[in-house]
């Protein structure tokens, strides 16, 4: 059996007398898009920024491919191969979408002194065009990010996360305000790229659509515990689910 | 701006530079100088601040490492060539250490803790007069001689200085156009987005100060022949303060900023000397009114006036491509 692409072992947290997350395990293969859903304060972001490192769990350990990740870095966490993007627009307003996604890629490319004394693209220029074209952005090319429309800055945070070719990418509410048109647009490309790459993916999502058709298997979390795990037909008829969501 | 465009721009200025001090006598020329050098210290802090966003209200501390430094070795009989690089490096390790702060407070915090930085190093300068001469500076440095080149004259030394400011310009213009430019801007607008990217913030930041620093030595080892006399009340924090002056006014984050605000800072007052008695008065106001109506700098009037004149165009094309996908 091969190694799991990400395996979360008993993550617990506590903030003061609230147990965020309360021991969730679960493991991630390659290839696979997981949702994790859940309603609001069930844990989904603190979980996210426990397995990226940006909190200290209390408990628990995270692997990625086999290796401790506990501690690490977010830049060495994203040099072991994890992309990400984040719920809030995260691109960089002043830079072309050409610099955003060299940006994206430059530090996994030679070193610290090869990128001061070789080109200023990191020789990165026809890889970062075929990925902006991949996300249907060409023609924005040479536009400041931050001139761009939210969904189009989405798709540029979403074009981040892949141009380093990581093997697991981590998608905090990719769908969070975007328009019915871009959003089809996001879901498209993130499927052909899972299918092109065999990239991971772990989503948190709250479009039950979106993550219903875009995801392989889900997680569903409530009180910060698994409280069902299946596929998208499987969770959308349990009653678990549903009495959560509704407040049953 | 075309990158041909921009070739002849920088051409046509530097023509400017070359014949701007003929026919003048050594005053203007000193004045002259003074920009240049301001312009190289302004141009080490808008990388710092500018380009990466990190605060610092204590370049000048650095041009006094750098002026103090090549002035006691030149004094000692080391030629300027040797005693500058010397103190660059000197400026390179404080500056590192500089950035230490940087990694744990940001805003004002670090604002107020390289102000502190600043006034140690001039209570160093003062009171420590065995090495620095204390109040009454050193005096006497030497100007390089080149053997068929001397700068003993004040025209020969601008051109010194021009030569010397055109390479630190070309040096920064590669660092800015580099990937680890690219790295100083994401640090800027976005840290957190930036180190989920791989970029490692806490290098860049303590470059970013390390390298505005060698900038500020650079300026400060141009300072010590130019002057031949150096003393702790020229690099006190008003002096920090003029700096940031300089950058803001230019416009941060700009690569000719520092020119610009550098123009501004030490040659309009000078230009605006026959007002007699109100003449800092008017450039106080001047300076005032640059900020309120241009923010982001002298050289962002350009970019203002051409979106007004021409409008870009519409990026907001999401509708239409996604009914193209559907």
């Amino acid at each position: 059996m091969s190694t799991p692409v990400l395996s979360v072992r008993g993550i617990e947290k506590r903030f003061g007398g609230i147990q965020a997350v309360g021991g969730v395990s679960f493991d991630v293969d390659k290839g696979e898009i997981l949702g994790l859903i859940g309603p609001n304060g069930s844990g989904k972001s603190t979980l996210f920024n426990c397995i990226l490192g940006q909190l200290k769990p209390d408990g628990g350990a995270v692997t990625v491919k086999g290796r401790d990740v506990s501690g690490m870095r977010a830049s060495e966490l994203n040099r072991l191969g994890v992309g990400r993007t984040f719920q809030q627009l995260s691109v960089f307003p002043k830079m072309t979408v050409l610099d955003n996604i060299i940006l994206a890629g430059q530090e996994h490319h030679g070193t610290m002194l090869s990128r001061l004394f070789g080109p200023g693209d990191a020789g990165l220029t026809e890889e970062a065009e075929k990925m902006i074209a991949f996300f249907r952005l060409g023609h924005l090319r040479d536009t400041l990010a931050g001139s761009l429309s939210y969904g189009q800055q989405k798709l540029v945070d979403a074009a981040m996360a892949f141009m380093a070719g990581p093997d697991l990418v981590l998608l905090d509410e990719p769908a969070g305000g975007v328009n019915l048109t871009m959003l089809a647009n996001l879901k498209d490309r993130l499927t052909a790229y899972n299918a092109e790459h065999g990239t991971t993916f772990v989503v948190i999502e709250h479009n039950m659509e979106f993550v219903m058709s875009l995801c392989t298997r889900i997680i569903v979390l409530a009180e910060g515990r698994v409280i069902a795990e299946g596929r998208p037909e499987e969770i959308r008829a349990n009653q678990t689910v549903i009495d959560a969501y509704l407040g049953g | 701006m075309g990158s041909r465009m921009r070739v002849l721009s920088v051409l046509v200025l530097l023509a400017l530079a070359l014949v701007a001090p003929l026919g003048h006598g050594n005053y203007i020329v000193y004045v002259l100088t003074s920009w240049l050098i301001f312009a190289i210290a302004a141009m080490g802090l808008n990388l710092t601040l500018g380009y990466a966003g990190q605060i610092s209200l204590a370049q000048a501390s650095f041009m006094a490492i750098g002026a103090y430094a090549t002035a006691l070795l030149t004094l000692a009989g080391w030629h300027w060539v040797l005693a500058m690089p010397l103190g660059l490096v000197l400026c390179f390790i404080v500056g590192l250490l500089l950035g230490y702060p940087a990694l744990r407070v940001k805003g004002h915090f670090l604002a107020f803790v390289t102000l502190a930085f600043n006034t140690l190093v001039f209570l160093v300068l003062r009171n420590e007069d065995w090495l620095t001469g204390g109040s009454y500076g050193l005096v006497g440095m030497p100007r390089p001689d080149f053997g068929l080149f001397q700068t003993m004259k004040q025209l020969h030394f601008y051109y010194f200085t021009l030569g010397i400011t055109v390479l630190a310009a070309l040096v920064m213009w590669g660092i800015v156009r580099s990937p680890w430019g690219r790295a100083f801007k994401a640090l800027r607008e976005n840290p957190i987005r930036a180190e989920s990217l791989g970029v490692d913030t806490r290098r860049i930041t303590l470059l970013a100060f390390a390298i505005g620093s060698v900038y500020g030595g650079l300026a400060g080892s141009l300072i010590t022949p130019l002057v031949q006399f150096i003393e702790p009340g020229s690099f006190n924090l008003a002096h920090s303060l003029r700096i940031l002056l300089m950058v803001v006014v230019g416009g941060a984050g700009y690569f000719f900023g520092p020119f610009i605000g550098a123009g501004v800072v030490i040659l309009l007052p000078e230009m605006l000397r026959f007002t007699e008695g109100y003449y800092l008065i008017i450039y106080s106001a001047l300076v005032i009114v640059m900020l309120i109506f241009v923010p982001s700098g002298l050289i962002g009037i350009g970019a203002r006036l051409r979106d007004r004149l021409r409008p870009r165009r519409e990026v907001r094309a999401d509708m239409h491509e996604g009914a193209r996908l559907q």
